[in-house]
This record gives C-alpha cells, structure tokens and sequence, in this order.
C-alpha cells in the first residue's frame, strides 16, 4: 500500500541482493574494476581487514605515514642539512638520534595496535556462523559469508554482517518477513530454502540511522527500513534463534563504514600549540639570522685577521654568515622541540587510561566502563563552555512511574508519609513486579471496595487510554506516561486485560468485565486531553477523561465536588515536578449519547478541515465533567542528574536541552533536574521574537559578526534568564543563507542539504540573516539555561554549531540515540551515553559511559586535570628548551658567533629533562577529585583558557630567558680569570659546559618540582632518576674508558671528575641555581598572596568544609502527563490492527546491545 | 549463575590506586611558614658563603703584567712584529714588596683568542693524538681527520702531525723568571710538571708506542707553523716529548672564552719579596688580530685563584634574599590583616 514512497527512493537504490543466489553476484554487470583491468565483484566478501601493514609494507607505509606529519619532515631536514659538511655544526647523530627514538616510539606503538588489529581480524573471520548451503545450515566461517546468504543466529551470537531480519517461528526453515508497516502487517510465510526474494536497497553508506529497501518477492513490493536490519556489531540476546539475509558484508557494512572515517577533532590548545611552533620557528629563524649577522661582522673585524682560525676556504664575511645562519638552525633546533608531540601524545593517552580506568564512571549494573574513543580531545574537556544535551534518555531514563495520586481530595504516598516499604503485590497475579508505590493505605482502600471513588479512579485508568496488549500481558503505550498509569491501575487490581475495535476488557477483582467503546477521543497536543465513551455491561453509558489539569478544569461541572483539595494536590504535585492528569468522569443518558454520535459521524466526514470540527463536536460532550482525582507521574530522571546539572551551572557551563518533545514536557523536565530554577526567568521563543529585530535591526553593515563590541544584554533585568524555544522558531534563524549554503555545498560536496525554505515568506537578505543568527546566539548565550523543544536532529546539530561559529566557544554534545548523532558529531566533544540498546551515539562519540551524571567527574575531575597537567606541561616544556638553547644564543656572543655542540644536546630532551615533566603530564592534580567536585568554580580557568595561551606562552619565554642569562652569566663571571684550586686553569671550555649543563639539570628539574603539586614516590623517583641518570651518563662519557673505545666521539674525557671535584665550581652551580629558583619561588608566594586564584583558596583551605547546597523552594507550577506522540486511537477505530506484536522482534529490539567495538567488527 | 556474575564485571576496571589516581601523594604549598623561613636561611647561608669566598679571594695576589709590546714604552715594543723580528727576546721587570706566598703559579694569557671557535676547535683529530699510528700516513684522504683542514697536508700530501688548526697554533713564547740579587740574575725554577690535566696526560693523549718516539713521525711533517717537530718539544726532558708534552697539553684544552690564562709553571716556593726580570723570547703574533698577550703570577686557595665575583655575588643574593623576606612578611601581614582580603 505504500509502494509510493518507496518507488520515489528507487533510483538511489543501486545495490541488489539476491537471496541464495551467490553466482548472480558475480555477474559481469557487478563488477567494478579495481586496477587496470582487473575487476572484482563490488559485494565484499565478509573477510575484514583492519590492520594497515603487512611484514613486507610496514616500515615503508609507516615511515610514510609518519612523515605526514611537519614535525618529523622539519627533524628530516635537519638531518639532511647536518650532513652538508660546510653547515654542519651538530654532528649527524645530535638529530638522529632523537629522531629514530621518536620516530621508533611512534613505530612500535603503531606495530603493536596493528598486530592487534591483526590478531582481532584473524579472531573475527574464523568466527563460526550458521549458513544456508545447498538447503541446509552449514557451519560456516565469518569470512566465507556472502551477500545473498541466509544465516541462522542463536542467542548471544554476534551479527556477522548486515542482515535483512527474517525471523523464525519454527524450526523447520519456515521464516517470515516482518516489514514496519502497522497495517497490512501480515507475516510473509517464506521457505527460507527455497526463498529467491531479490531486495533493492541502497547502496552502502554510513549512516547507522538510516536505511531503506524494497523487497521483491512473488511480484510483490515489499519495504523495508532500518527496524528490519539487524547490524554487524551486536548480539542477539533473549532469541534463541533467528534468520537474517545478508545484505551488506565485510567493508560494506555499516559499521566498517563508520569506522576510521570519523571527522578529525582538534583541541584549542593544539591549534594554539601549533601556532607556537609556528612563533619559535619564527623566532628561531630571527635568532639564527641574527646571530649569523654577527658573525659576519665579527668575522670581518676579528676573525678574517686571527690567523689562527685560517681554514683555508677563502669565503667571504657574508658567505660565511650565510653558511652559519644554516649551522645555527641546526644548533638551536631544540627551541622547536621534536620530543613535544610525541609526548603530547603519551601524556593523551594517558588521560584517555585514566578516564577508562576510573571506577567512578563504571556503571557496574550495565558492566560498562567509560571509555574514551579519542585519545586527542582530552584538555579539551576542561574547556567546555556550553554542553548540549539530549533529553530522553540521557537526563531521564524514558521510564514514567505512577507515583502519587489524589483521589476525591485526599492525597496519597505523600511525602509526609514516610513509609520505605513499597507495597507488597503477591496478592495480584497480574502485577507488575517491578511497579513500587510507597502507600500501602490506597491499596488496602482499593482491596476493600469500599471507596467508590477509588474504584472509579482506577478503572477509569484501565479504561481510558489507548494501549495495546499482546498475549503475554506486555503493554505496548504509545506513551510511556500511559503505559505507566495502566500499569498502576493493573497492580491495584484493575487489569486491562484486551481490546478489540469495540470493546475493552478488564478485569475487576475477579470478574472480567467487556466495556462496549463507543467512542474514543483522542488526545491532541491542542486538546491535551482525552476521553473515552464506554457502555457499560449494565447498560450504563459513561464518558471518562484525563487531561491536563488546565483544559479539564474548565470544563468540570460546577457540582463536581474536590476541586480546591485535588487543585492542591495537583499544585505540590507539580512543584515535586510530577507530571499531573486529572481524571474525571460524566454519566451521559442513551439520547444525548445518540445526538452526539450522529454529530460525531457527520463530523468525520466532513471533507474539510475535518480534525477542527472532530474538535469541536468532542468539545460539546467533553464538558459537565466530574472530577475523581489526578495522578502524578515521575518521569523518572537519570540517577544524580539534577546535582550534576547544578554542578556544571555552578562551574559557569550553560547547558541547553534539546529535545524532540514539546515545551510543556520540556520545562517540566527543566524544573525537575534543576536546569530551570525559581529565581530564574523564563522566556519563550515566540515571546521574544521581536525583540532582535526591532530593537537591533539597525547594525552597520560592516560591523562583521564576531567582532562586534560586547551587545547590550537583552534581558533588561538582573538575575538569571532561561530561555525555551521551539523548533519551528529556530527554523527562521536556522536556515541557512543562500551564499553560505553554496560554500558549504561546495566544501562537502555530496552531503544532503538542509531543507530550506522561507516559510514565513519575508525577503531576508545574507546579512539580516546572519544578523538574527548572531542576535540569538547572544540572546540565548546571556540565559544560565536554554531548552529547545520540537527540534529535529539536523536543528540540533545547527544550534551546536551556531553557538560554535559565533561564540567560539568550546562545545559538547551529550546523547544517546540516532537523532543525537549529529549533533554529537558537531560539537567539540561528542559524548554517547553507552550501554543502551542503540550504539550509533556511541559509535559516532569521543566518550562514552553508561550515566549522564558521570558527565561531572568527565568534565570536573578529568577534563580539569588533563587541561592543567597538559598547560602546566606546554608551558614547562616550552620554558626547559628556551633555557636550553638560549644559553647557546648567549654563548655566541664569545665564541665568535660559532655554534657549539656535544652530546648533551642529544641526550637532554630525550633523558635528563623529560621524565618528570611527562609524570607531571600524566599525575599532577593541583587538588584532588573530591575537591574538583566539591568546588566547581576550579573549572574556570580552564574556560577561559587561562593556563596556557599566548601570554603563558611568553612568560615562559621570558622566564627562559631569564634563566638561560643566569646560567651562561653567572659561569661567565666565576670563570672570568680565574683558576682552579690547583693551579689549573677551570676555565676551559669543556669545564664550562659541565658547570652550565649541570646547573641547568638542577635548574630544570628543581624547577618542575616546584612545578609538581602532587609528588609521589614516582615524582619523586623521576626528579632524583634525571639528576642521576644525568650524573651517571656524564661521567660514562667523561671517563676514559668510553675515549680509549671510541676516541674521536667522546672527547670530554675527564672534563666531569676534574670540574666537578673543585669546590668553586660547585658554588657556582649552587648560586646559578639558587638565582634561577628564589625568584620563582618569590613571585608565585607574592602573586598567590596578593591575588589568589580560586585553587589558591581550595587548596589553602583544604579542610574547611564546604557549605551544603541549598536548593530553592520551587514555585507552583502544572504539568500534565501526556507526552509527545498521538495515541493509537486511530488504529484503534479503525480496527486496522489490532495486531500482537511478534515476540521475536519486540524481544530483539531490546537485546541488541552494543559490544565494545573493537571486539565484534 | 557464577559464570554469568563473572561476565558481568569483567569490564570492571582495576580498582588500583594507580589506576584510580589516588597515589599516595604529598602536596607542597608554597606557604608563608615555608617561603618566608626558607628566604632568611639561604639568604644567611648565601651570605655566609659570600663572606668566606669574598675574604678568601681578597687574601689571594695576583699580578699580571701586559707584554703585548703595543706601545713604544713597552719592554717587548720591538719584539712586537715577530715576522721581522725572528727568536726575539725581550725582558719585563717587575718587584714584589712582599713575600708572594707559594706555590706560586705563573700563567700566560690571551686576550681577544678565540679558542672556542667551532671549526678551530673541531680541527684536531683525536685519534692521532691518543697514539694511533694508523692516523699519522696518508691514507686516501681519510686520515688525518678531515677536520683538520687546512692543517691536514703539507704541499707534498705528507701529512701533518698533529695535524689541524688547534695544534698549529700552539702558544710558543717561552719565559724564563730571574731574581735580582744584588744585581746578580739568579734564575727562579719553574716547575713545569703536572701542569696539564691528569686525564688528558694519561688517557685522552698518549704517544705511540715506538722507541724512540722520532721515528713514529717519520713520513709525516710537523704543523707548519711549529719551529720543532712534536717529538723535540722539550730537549731538556726527553719523557715530555710528543703528544703529552705539558704546554702542548695545556694548549689543547681550549679555553671557554676569547680571554683566558693558561697554566705555564709553578713556583712550588713561592716568591720573596724583591726585583724580578722575566726574560720572554716573543714567538707569537698577536697584533694582528688586536690581541695582548699577558703573564699573571697567582696563589691559590681552596676556592682557586683570585675572583671576586662569586663573592659579591653571594652576598649581594644572599641581601636579596633577606629583603625579600621582609618584603614578603609585610606584603603577607598586610594581605591577612586588610579586612577586603578574601
């Protein structure tokens, strides 16, 4: 019946499957060519291959892959000037050596991830699957399945490749297709041996949301979605058997699509980092020119005349300045620090452990860890500005509870009540176990049949609504709200137990009752409420109805008794921020029923406009209700988010919520996990519309976005402002401009386009346009909270990067399911919450973990540390090379301008200086976790980006200076003339380097000890090793045994033990170090005095307690409980289908989980 | 049951406390009771040390005399331009009104000499000088080292022994010190052993092994600028000879900086109070590249020869310090007193 839609998609579907027909995939018309003229089939073969190299390829690919990187190439240019032996002033292995470390570093770990890979491979195709072969199931290895292939899955297999789901209803091969649609639903009875159905589909594609087919079979056309497919990378769980049809294989599945292809993130800091390269490299560049400018003046007025430098060259001044600009880049290279990303890299990958490690973010019910899928974002999460979440499933759990109710004005499981054991239901057969209510008075009233009202109260529960209910006693709600109040009424003894088109059937007690339907009143989002028309068996003809207290208020009988009693029940219902129905009913005579009914009738149909004048006739019976009482149902958040929420606004992160469902629900939830607070305004979208375009319309033209002076704030009024907009408002700042959009066509050629069109049909131009962007990014940035209802995920994913574009700010994305995959994908940080059944938000996130609330320590205890450990590193970083090359540059000035070298260069950055700052990288905590927590105003700094930018940057610079001047200076002027305590003069040139190189160890390394803030024993053990392992190889070098060896490499023989043994020289290390250290140490004492940072405090008062957080009294407040979708009304009476729905699938859906990616590709 | 509840966990990370971050770990804070405490003791001590090397350096002599020969007045004025003037000699007079306690040492030194150029430096191959016989022929331009350039061959490709600039231009003015004694010269001796580097004495440069040492030169030519070949330094000590020849040891250990002194002898006796000649026989050029040449008589002392700086500068840090702890004691008080500090 709905061939239309799918006969309209047919073009785009390329890709044909034949069931059990491997040859006609081999068909010439399939092949596609590869490499000249050899073709292959374009169906994989389900054999994957993930690993990059292979024995023969691996150094040439990876020595290329690693080569990619500038970094490397730079190292390699070095190398290749050092060999032109005019320039050279290193010998070759000063960057070699380094080099090969690094570049072996890199290697090993891409050989060790790669034999993984391999191993894993091998693991996955020699998996065993069942396949239909010659008419019966084989044993079969992953890697020989092919497209066209029937397999048999049993329960806790893996799904080998993309399956059309053909179910099984017996053993003997007998499947049937299940295709979506609700009506017309009747299952295909298909031999599976003998089955030749030929299925279109798509072609492969990524898009785990998405896909569309048809199926062919006896002449007819069959459509299928994504519920018909079963993915490889899950599990089929509480199935015991099922047959699917392979349709995609190997590299064409979806998930091997999705894999590897992720768009590539990159921190703030990297960028910033790589623009600091890019400074050094400048700066480098200056440094050496000018130096070898120097040099050619020097060489001119001293050198050319010293005959005893005479080399024979005959080259002029500037020729040799030129040669010495080249031999002073290579000398100073270590400004521009090869070993910086390597262990950039390490300490990332160490964060990302830790994050994996954390027990905390365990979430031992689902057996799910944290696990961040990236390994390059980490200080990022101690950046982020703005979070975007999704609602269902990720602040709540989509589970609705009937928690309270009040019935003719009396209140039950009321708070002030306090019972903590939950009824007892072993009397009830039919009860849901895992339903608890906390009264034990209202079941004992229900049980007694004595209160009337009690009795109608949850009769009309069980009657009222428009779920369905298969054999097994499973309710299917289009609601989960319904679904919840059915299940209150089934526990209480009222068991919705069947319908049919007409009638319903519930049990009572212990008879069963059939109620004759006479009419069902559907719920609308205008309506908000609903009601049913039921004949009793008596004969008795009864409206009931339960809608939002606001609609259903209107409309009661002025008899109606309770109102004020149940109005504030209804009032602390709402400020517990319980979703609220009033249920009420009205007795209506045989002819009044009759004139309606011949209303009603003409009203459907009426050809126009008919849902208005549905609307109307229900109106007219709808009224003269009389109330019974309200239910209240949680809509039950995720565990701890409402302190999350609460922690992340008090560390100044907005959180917008974007959610797919209406307003009222949307605010509801606001209130409930204190997002939206009482002190709080609230402003709606459609309130505020004008407010950007009269008052602000008048913006020079060349005033660009972005740069635009700080706007005046919006909200007039002081205190906090929240703003909750609606999707179809964000459609009219959303869509795009006609230039950007053909940009953008351009940039990702191939990529659906936003749907755009203007529907309020007002001529915008590009600026205006942009204009009204800017105006509601800075409206909705100045509010603590924003909430956006009815948005659709490509709106979501717009919003995340509108706040990107014009707030530059850092962004992360939170979500569980398909509809958050874009959005996820756009922000900075994409986190899927993990361990539900779907896996595309995980698939497509950079960190995954099972609870919303683990977002707190991800971003307050983890992304904190990684952004102040990886700050504190840079800078560090930066300062120990400074300091190193620098005492060259000062040098220079009394060699001549010549550049000098020895082994100390090679080894400093690879063993004297690096360990200590890497563990600083990877363990510092300036405070500990409990504190990050107890303190979020600790995460500031991180947003503002105040640890490490371009002003750190140059104090380490500076400081570097600072300390490579004392280290050449202070030697300078000790050594000046002087001689040793034996008569020797010290003063020569290797003492000299011993002496500075030695204090510069010091230096540094007592340098990063006041840096550390957390010392253990391996701090400790890595400051001690460097100074030793400094001393150690130096007197290797320096002894004799090494010269007699090789004595035209180590030449600085006995230069330690005759420099070190001289007191003087001692003194002069003490007082370097003593001048580099004590003014440090002055400042930061000075500075945390007189201006102390927020840590200052915290860690200064780690015991005092903090003070408890207090929340608000909340405001009264309504909700009401229908959620977002229509009921099944139509489908009810209409009769189509009252179908059961097939266990198999219903069980399936629930027991695909996701495994750990790596495991099951 | 028990299988499945081990499945359950079997993503559980390890509960370590490496692995939760939770370290034993001590946390320093940079404290008033730390810094301020910590400033005043190592300015003390600082002082301390500034003191003791400050009134050591002061109790040391040293007296340097110039002889460059630059003005007219000087003795060696004549000696000046050793091209015209070959084995010049020339004589500087000088008194001590005091004992000049021993051991006295007696340096030359070198200003405006840039020993620490790079290429200089490098132009030495070390091979040969620790003995190797391999590295004193020609052999296809491999040896010598090529850093020795210019100074590898000589016109006939013999190569040069010691080869490279460093070598060739060893300092080769020699002195000879003299007490006047009622008018009669009587020669002060000079102790010329032991001067140089233990390590490069009996490591770092060794001769070969042939006897007599004159015939492991044999094919090879001595730096041009040397007036006797390697293996006659010393006529007067035939174990002094070749590569461990004292002064040339001495030469080799280049100096750090473009001003320096090198060790020449030791007067183990010090020297009386009284008039003194030294007789210099002036071979090196120094004035065309604006150096002077000067000789400084030293005693030493624990902390080594004559040098204030490090004094001063102890005790001028080691003030600092004191300052600023006081600074900090009142920026501390007067922070923790206002009543706007938070």
């Amino acid at each position: 019946p709905t061939m239309n839609t799918c006969c309209a998609v047919l073009l785009e579907m390329g890709w044909k499957v034949k069931a059990n027909d491997r040859a006609y995939h081999q068909l010439p018309e399939f092949q596609k060519k590869v490499f000249l003229c050899i073709k292959k089939s374009r169906y994989s073969g389900n054999a994957i291959k993930t690993y990059k190299y292979n024995a023969l390829t691996f150094i040439p690919l990876n020595l290329y892959e690693q080569f990619k990187r500038v970094a490397n190439v730079y190292f390699l240019a070095l190398l290749i000037l050092q060999i032109i032996p005019d320039i050279t002033t290193l010998p070759w292995y000063t960057t070699l050596i380094p080099l090969v470390v690094v570049l072996g570093i890199t290697a090993i770990k891409d050989l060790v991830d790669d034999l993984a890979r391999h191993r894993m491979d091998k693991e996955i195709n020699n998996r065993k699957t069942e396949v239909l072969l010659d008419g019966r199931f084989e044993s079969a290895k992953w890697r020989d399945v092919q497209v066209g292939d029937v397999v048999r899955l049993k329960k806790n297999d893996f799904i080998p490749a993309d399956i059309l789901m053909l179910s099984s209803s017996n053993p003997n091969s007998l499947c049937y297709v299940e295709t979506a649609e609700l009506d017309g639903f009747d299952p295909l009875t298909l031999n599976c041996v003998g089955l030749t159905g030929l299925i279109e589909c798509e072609e492969p594609n990524n898009r785990l949301d998405k896909f569309i087919g048809t199926m062919l079979w006896n002449r007819e056309r069959y459509p299928l979605d994504l519920d018909n497919m079963l993915l490889r990378g899950c599990k089929i769980r509480n199935t015991d058997v099922c047959h699917g049809l392979v349709i995609f294989a190997g590299a064409d599945t979806k998930i091997m699509k999705n894999g590897g292809k992720t768009r590539f993130k990159r921190t703030k800091i990297d960028e910033l980092m790589n623009y600091m390269v890019y400074t050094i490299f400048a700066l480098l560049v200056l440094v050496a020119a000018g130096l070898a400018i120097g040099h050619t003046f020097w060489y001119d007025q001293i050198g050319a005349k010293a005959w005893y430098l005479f080399d024979g060259k005959g080259y002029s001044a500037s020729h040799r300045g030129f040669l010495s600009f080249w031999g002073y880049i290579i000398v100073l290279n270590t400004m521009v620090p090869i070993s910086l990303y390597v262990s950039v890299e390490v300490i990332r990958l160490g964060q990302s452990k830790f994050i994996n490690w954390d027990l905390q973010m365990y979430y031992a019910d689902k057996d799910t860890p944290a696990k961040a899928r990236t390994t390059t974002l980490n200080e990022q999460l101690g950046q982020i500005e703005y979070i975007f979440s999704d609602k269902t499933g990720t602040l709540t759990q989509n589970i609705m509870q009937f928690k309270k109710c009040t019935i003719a004005g009396r209140s039950y499981a009321d708070l002030s009540a306090r019972v903590f054991q939950p009824v007892d239901w072993s009397w009830n057969r039919y009860a849901d176990k895992m339903f608890q209510f906390m009264d034990h008075s209202l079941v004992a009233t229900v049980r007694s049949g004595k209160d009337k009202d009690a009795m109608e109260f949850f009769k009309l529960l069980s009657l009222c609504h428009t779920v369905m209910v298969d054999e097994d006693m499973v309710y299917q709600a289009a609601s989960p709200d319904e679904g919840a109040l059915v299940t209150a009424a089934r526990n209480f003894g009222y068991v919705f137990l069947n319908r049919t088109q007409d009638t319903i059937t519930i049990q009572e007690g212990d008879k069963e009752n059939s109620y004759e339907m006479l009419a069902l009143l559907d719920f609308n989002s205008d309506r908000k409420r609903m009601s049913i028309i039921l004949r009793f068996p008596d004969g008795r003809i009864r409206l009931y109805c339960k809608g939002a207290d606001t609609v259903i208020y209107e409309r009661l009988s002025a008899e109606s008794k309770h109102t004020k009693s149940t109005q504030t029940a209804l009032d602390i219902f709402a400020n517990e921020t319980l979703r609220t129905l009033c249920l009420c009913y009205k007795d209506i005579s045989a002819g009044e029923y009759e004139a309606w009914e011949r209303r009603h009738k003409e009203a459907q149909v009426v050809l126009a406009d008919r849902d208005a004048a549905l609307d109307r006739v229900y109106e007219d019976i709808e009224k003269n209700l009389m109330l019974i009482g309200a239910t209240a149902i949680e809509d039950k958040l995720q565990d701890g988010v409402p302190e999350t929420i609460a922690k992340l606004a008090k560390a100044d992160i907005k959180i917008w919520v974007l959610t797919g469902d209406k307003k009222e629900t949307a605010e509801n939830i606001g209130y409930s996990c204190s997002l939206l607070t009482d002190d709080m305004q609230i402003h709606y979208g459609e309130d505020v519309k004008s407010v950007p375009l009269t008052t602000r319309r008048v913006q020079p033209q060349s005033n660009r976005p972005g740069k635009r002076k700080p706007a005046d704030p919006f909200f007039t009024q002081t205190g906090k402002n929240a703003l909750i907009i609606t999707g179809g408002w964000l459609n009219e700042i959303l869509y795009e401009k006609k230039k950007k959009r053909r940009r953008l066509r351009l940039r990702r050629l191939g990529r659906r386009l936003p749907p755009s069109s203007p529907q309020d049909g007002q001529p915008m131009n590009d600026w205006e346009k942009e204009q009204r962007q800017v105006d509601f990014v800075d409206m909705a940035c100045e509010c603590e909270a924003v909430i956006c209802c009815r948005v659709t995920p490509k709106q979501k994913a717009n919003v995340v990067s509108l706040v990107k574009k014009y707030k530059k700010a850092v962004t992360l994305s939170i979500g569980d399911g398909a509809n958050d995959v874009n959005m996820i994908k756009t922000a900075d940080i994409g986190v899927g919450i993990s361990g539900q059944e779907g896996m595309q938000a995980v698939m497509s996130s950079d960190y995954a973990f099972a609870q919303f609330r683990y977002l707190e320590r991800l971003l307050l205890v983890h992304g904190r540390w990684s952004y102040i450990r990886m700050c504190k590193f840079l800078r560090f970083f930066f300062f120990k090379n400074f300091a190193f090359t620098l005492v060259h540059f000062w040098f220079s000035f009394f060699s001549g301008y010549s550049s000098q070298v020895n082994w100390f260069i090679t080894l400093y950055n690879l063993c004297y200086s690096s360990l200590p700052v890497l563990l600083v990288g990877l363990l510092d905590q300036d405070v500990n976790d409990k504190l990050s927590l107890r303190f979020p105003k600790l995460y500031l700094p991180g947003q503002q980006g105040s640890l490490f930018n371009y002003k750190n940057f140059f104090i380490s610079l500076f400081h570097g200076i600072f300390v490579s001047l004392i280290i050449f200076f202070i030697p300078y002027g000790a050594f000046l003339q002087t001689m040793g305590q034996d008569g020797e003069a010290p003063s020569d040139y290797q003492s000299f380097a011993v002496v500075t190189a030695s204090s510069l160890i010091f230096i540094v390394n007592l340098q990063i000890s006041l840096d550390t803030s957390y010392w253990t024993f391996v701090n400790c053990f890595a400051v001690l090793g460097s100074i030793a392992i400094y001393f150690g190889i130096m007197f290797d070098i320096h002894s004799a045994g090494i010269h007699v060896i090789f004595p035209a490499y180590f030449t600085f023989t006995g230069a330690a033990s005759n420099a070190l043994r001289q007191p003087y020289l001692w003194l002069t290390i003490v007082l370097t170090v003593g001048i580099s250290l004590l003014p440090v140490i002055c400042i930061q004492f000075l500075s945390k005095t007189i201006w102390p940072s927020v840590g200052d405090q915290v860690r200064s008062r780690r015991e005092e307690k903090a003070p408890a957080f207090q929340r608000g009294r909340r405001s009264r407040r309504s909700g009401y409980a229908f959620s977002h979708s229509q009921g099944y009304a139509d489908l009810i009476s209409s009769g189509r289908s009252i179908r059961r729905k097939p266990t198999g699938r219903a069980g399936l859906q629930q027991s695909i989980r996701e495994v750990p990616h790596a495991e099951n590709i | 049951m028990q299988k499945k509840e081990n499945q359950e966990v079997e993503n559980r990370p390890d509960n370590t406390a490496f692995t939760q971050q939770r370290l034993p770990a001590w946390q320093p804070i940079l404290s008033a009771g730390i810094v301020i405490p910590l400033f005043v003791l190592v300015g003390l001590a600082f002082i301390g040390i500034g003191v003791a090397l400050f009134v050591t350096s002061r109790n040391l002599h040293v007296l340097e005399m110039d002889y460059t020969g630059v003005e007219k007045t000087s003795p060696c004025f004549s000696c000046s331009d050793p091209i015209k003037q070959k084995n010049c000699k020339c004589s500087l007079s000088f008194e001590l009104d005091k004992l000049f306690e021993g051991p006295v040492f007696f340096y030359y030194g070198l200003t405006n000499y840039f020993q620490n150029q790079r290429a200089y430096g490098v132009s030495k191959d070390y091979n040969q000088l620790s003995g190797d016989l391999d590295y004193f022929t020609f052999f296809f331009s491999i040896v010598p080292d090529s850093t020795c350039k210019p100074y590898r061959y000589d016109v006939n490709n013999k190569p040069i022994v010691p080869c490279g600039s460093l070598a060739n231009s060893m300092f080769n003015d020699t002195f000879n010190l003299y007490q006047m004694k009622n008018g009669v010269k009587e020669e002060v001796p000079l102790d010329g052993k032991g001067i140089s580097w233990w390590t490069d004495y009996n490591i770092k440069y060794r001769n070969p092994s042939v006897n007599p040492l004159r015939n492991a030169f044999n094919g090879t030519v001595k730096p041009l600028y040397w007036s006797k070949p390697a293996y006659e330094l010393d006529p007067t000590d035939t174990a002094n000879n070749g590569f461990i020849n004292q002064d040339f040891l001495v030469w080799m250990r280049r100096s750090a900086l473009p001003n320096f002194r090198k060790l020449y002898r030791r007067i183990t006796d010090g020297l009386p109070a009284g008039n003194y000649s030294l007789e210099i026989s002036y071979n090196y050029p120094v004035i065309a590249f604006d150096g002077k040449k000067k000789v400084a008589f030293s005693n030493v002392s624990w902390m080594g020869g004559k040098n204030e700086f490090l004094g001063i500068a102890y005790l001028v840090i080691g003030s600092l310090c004191l300052v600023m702890s006081v600074v900090m004691l009142i920026i501390y008080h007067w922070r923790n007193s206002s009543p706007d500090a938070n």
